[in-house]
């Protein structure tokens, strides 16, 4: 298998998924309707892929993000209801907004200077502050969770016709290729993750660019729990149990290597969409949710099996 | 120790002999037609160069490599040693530089690893027998360990002890040792000394690979030379003459392919005063005229890689003042010894110099961003065209800058190391071992290359563990022995002979 037929398998994968349910629901699936769902739906996921990317090609892990979206609403959520109170205007709810992507950045830079400063391993540090922001984003209402009903712009409202979400979604996905692709930052991230000797050793402030990773991480994570708040006009501190698993399990479709330096954004996001379609059309077969779990993970490792089996193949010609 | 007349007997025997081993790596002869024996109860020392091919004889010896030709005999029986296993199994044990003991475990749990006694109930291990047997071998040869004693707690010192019972549990009567003093304090070196003497009383061959002639001297009842693949002298250590043997392990025609050199030396562009680092450098200091090729030389455990280090800001100093042009430098980081104009092409390029996965391109301008105006932004097709450009001035053979580093022969990947660290422009630049591993006309090219870096007005430290590159090139040299700087000769007024003196030989 070439390199190049490794690099669209998941395009691949997802063409044929997207084939098959036209074919098998032509009505129900093959919609714009439909369309728009799914993509509105990935947009949570998908955001935070985009920053999930990013840390894995550096060769790290981010396993407390599930718990931070919940932080990072909680906190956004009730700085909104503080300001505004129960019919908060604009201005709360932009406050509100800014505030949970600004907790979500500094959780990030929590994590990325426990990294790179206590000189930890990313999954340990994450896995700590995994439990320790769930715990957080209980206390902050007393594991209540606020309703925010006149919060609809970001998870419900559309512009133009197409989900205001999936316009954000778009936009990360737009600034993640930019930063990875044509940014210092986004050089160095590959650098780091494939030989992070070499790369300090021709320069590379390993420290500033991991703590910068991480906190764009951060503030994505805030981001879309912004508009997960939105969708559900609730911020829950429930929200985005496991959620972690999924991230990592779309990136590492879109094949990216957990051991570093390898990933694209746009594998990334064919990642996300290849479960996101694939949860849609089990639900419009009428596949239970428990088959779909069966189903994906099935997916996840066969990705992965079938790159390396790919790689093992190029190393020995 | 009252000797037998059994154990008389036995220490005159042949326990090794080894006859014309031959072995080719691609186009690098190893070996050719190498004679070796060792003889029971003796130490018979293996010097020569790096590179000499020391350590794929005694790879060949312990089962790692096939020999291309030739036989292996051990107590008089033929052997073909297909692997490790076999060879321990026919009685050879190697001691490595690098131990490969297990830290988390006890001394007694690696010496037994692999061969546990079974403990009364099934799937169970005798850790009160283990220990028991382990304080017997150690007794027995009057060795002073606690076999209860985790490995990771241990001077290096006393690891070595530990490789040495592991191999006398496994009823090794050929024991190899790889440069055994060259992690060692001066106190470990003579009680190891007193080990080996030890082994040798109870009947051991051992073969001693080590570049330090007065441990030679001191410990050795035969030494033998390999220079370039080939057995080139033996002697008894009885009649030890040094300078003999300094001239067997150099003794090389130093070959044309080196350039006219014809830089005009001007002032000081370089200074380093008194520079000690964590890592063992003490007290170094040299200066380094513009248009200056200056070469550091010295063996295993020098430290010459560690100057670089510390001056580079990988190891930090503990003491010392770096001037580049006038202008005191405090660099602590790779980053700020690249933006004051300095460069270091580092001597392993796997670990510290490339990311394999990476593009070329990507790796040529990677500690160049800012230098090709692209700080802020990439634009990929500039890039392109710069690494295009950096390649093919070196003459990197690639599929395009595009290609994946892990895509180039090992001498092309030098190459594009090369090329990165030209396209930085630095006007100190320290040459790591640059011609490691590279064919001969590479070397040219890197030797020709280092020439015209002078001639622009360039001050580089070349380090290097072969003196006829640092002859054909250096204007002087420096030598390195333990950490400090033992010798800072003009390369005109000096020999080879006095270099690997300075380098081989302690002073007292």
């Amino acid at each position: 298998m070439s390199k190049v037929v490794r690099q669209l398998l998941p395009f691949a994968t997802l063409a044929i998924l997207v084939a098959a349910l036209s074919a098998l629901e032509p009505d129900t699936f093959l919609t714009t309707e439909n369309f728009l769902n799914v993509l509105s739906r990935s947009s949570v996921n998908g955001i935070i892929a985009m920053g999930m990317t990013a840390v894995i090609i550096s060769g790290g892990i981010d396993l407390s993000v599930g718990s931070m979206l919940a932080l990072a609403g909680m906190v956004g959520a009730g700085v909104l209801l503080k300001v505004g109170g129960p019919a908060a205007g604009a201005w709360a709810c932009f406050l509100g907004t800014m505030v949970g992507i600004g907790t979500g950045l500094l959780c990030g830079l929590l994590n990325g200077t426990l990294i790179t400063k206590l000189k930890l391993p990313p999954f340990i540090v994450t896995l700590g502050t995994m439990s320790a922001f769930r715990g957080a984003s209980y206390i902050i209402n007393n594991s209540k969770m606020f309703d925010v009903p006149m919060y609809t712009f970001l998870g419900q409202s559309t512009l133009l016709g197409v989900p205001v979400s999936v316009l954000i979604l778009a936009i990360v996905v737009l600034f993640g290729f930019f930063v990875l692709r044509y940014t210092p930052l986004g050089r160095y991230t590959y650098a780091i993750g494939s030989n992070r000797q070499a790369a300090f050793h021709a320069g590379v402030n390993v420290d500033r660019n991991l703590i910068a990773i991480y906190s764009m991480m951060g503030a994505f994570v805030g981001l879309a729990a912004m508009i997960q708040t939105s969708r559900t006009i609730s911020a829950q501190p429930t929200a985005g149990i496991s959620l972690e698993l999924d991230i990592i399990a779309a990136v590492v479709i879109g094949g990216a290597s957990l051991a570093g330096g390898r990933g694209t954004v746009v594998g990334t996001i064919v990642g996300t969409l290849l479960i996101s379609f694939l949860r849609n059309g089990c639900t419009l077969l009428g596949i239970s949710t428990n088959i779909q779990l069966v189903v994906i993970g099935a997916i996840i490792i066969g990705a992965v099996a079938l790159d390396q089996i790919a790689r093992s193949r190029a190393d020995t010609p | 120790m009252n000797v037998g007349p059994a154990q008389t007997v036995a220490r005159r025997q042949t326990a090794l002999r080894m006859t014309g081993i031959s072995k080719r790596f691609g186009p690098v002869q190893a070996l050719c037609d190498v004679t070796f024996g060792a003889r029971a109860g003796s130490v018979h020392a293996l010097v020569g160069e790096n590179g000499a091919g020391k350590s794929t004889l005694m790879k060949i010896l312990a089962g790692v490599y096939q020999p291309d030709a030739g036989t292996i005999e051990i107590h008089g029986r033929s052997h073909t040693l297909a692997n490790p296993a076999e060879a321990i199994e026919a009685g050879v044990s190697m001691i490595y530089q690098e131990l490969d003991l297990a830290e988390h475990l006890t001394v007694a749990e690696n010496i037994f690893l692999g061969a546990e006694p079974r403990g009364r109930l099934p799937f169970t291990v005798s850790h009160h027998q283990m220990t028991a047997q382990t304080r017997q071998l150690a007794e027995r040869y009057h060795f002073d360990i606690r076999p209860d004693a985790k490995v990771e707690d241990l001077p290096t010192g006393d690891c070595q002890i530990v490789e040495i019972l592991k191999a006398l549990r496994r009823n090794a009567s050929i024991i190899v040792m790889d440069e055994p003093t060259s992690s060692l304090s001066e106190r470990e070196t003579v009680r190891l000394f007193e080990v080996v003497r030890q082994l040798r009383q109870q009947g051991l061959a051992i073969v001693y690979i080590s570049h330090r002639l007065e441990e030679v001297a001191a410990l050795a009842d035969e030494v033998s030379v390999l220079r370039d693949g080939r057995l080139v002298h033996s002697e008894p250590v009885r009649q030890l003459d040094v300078p003999r043997i300094v001239h067997h392990m150099v003794g090389r025609e130093l070959t044309d392919f080196f350039p006219q050199r014809n830089a005009t030396v001007g002032d000081v562009l370089f200074e380093v005063n008194g520079l000690s680092s964590e890592a063992g450098v003490c007290d170094v200091g040299f200066a380094i005229h513009r248009g200056e090729i200056v070469g550091m030389a010295g063996l295993v455990g020098a430290r010459r890689t560690e100057v670089a280090r510390a001056i580079f800001g990988v190891d930090p100093k503990t003491a010392g003042r770096v001037t580049l042009d006038g202008r005191e430098l405090n660099v602590t980081s790779p980053a700020e010894a690249i933006a004051c104009g300095i460069a270091l092409l580092t001597e392993d390029r796997k670990r510290t110099g490339l990311c394999l996965q990476l593009p070329c391109s990507w790796n040529i301008t990677l500690p160049n961003l800012a230098q090709i105006g692209m700080q802020r932004l990439i634009r990929p097709a500039q890039e392109h065209r710069i690494a295009a450009e950096a390649g093919a001035r070196m003459a990197v053979r690639w599929a395009g800058p595009e290609a994946p580093t892990d895509s180039l022969s090992g001498g092309n990947q030098q190459k594009l190391l090369v090329a990165r660290w030209l396209l930085a422009n630095s006007t100190f630049m320290i040459f790591d071992e640059p011609t490691r591993g590279i064919d001969v006309g590479a070397k040219a090219e890197v030797y020709g290359l280092l020439n015209r870096l002078a001639e622009q007005g360039k001050a580089i430290l070349f380090i290097s563990s072969e003196l006829p590159e640092l002859f054909g090139i250096a204007d002087r040299i420096l030598v390195m022995r333990r950490g400090r700087l033992v010798g800072n000769l003009t390369t005109k007024e000096t020999t080879p002979e006095q270099v690997m003196h300075l380098a081989a030989v302690e002073e007292n």
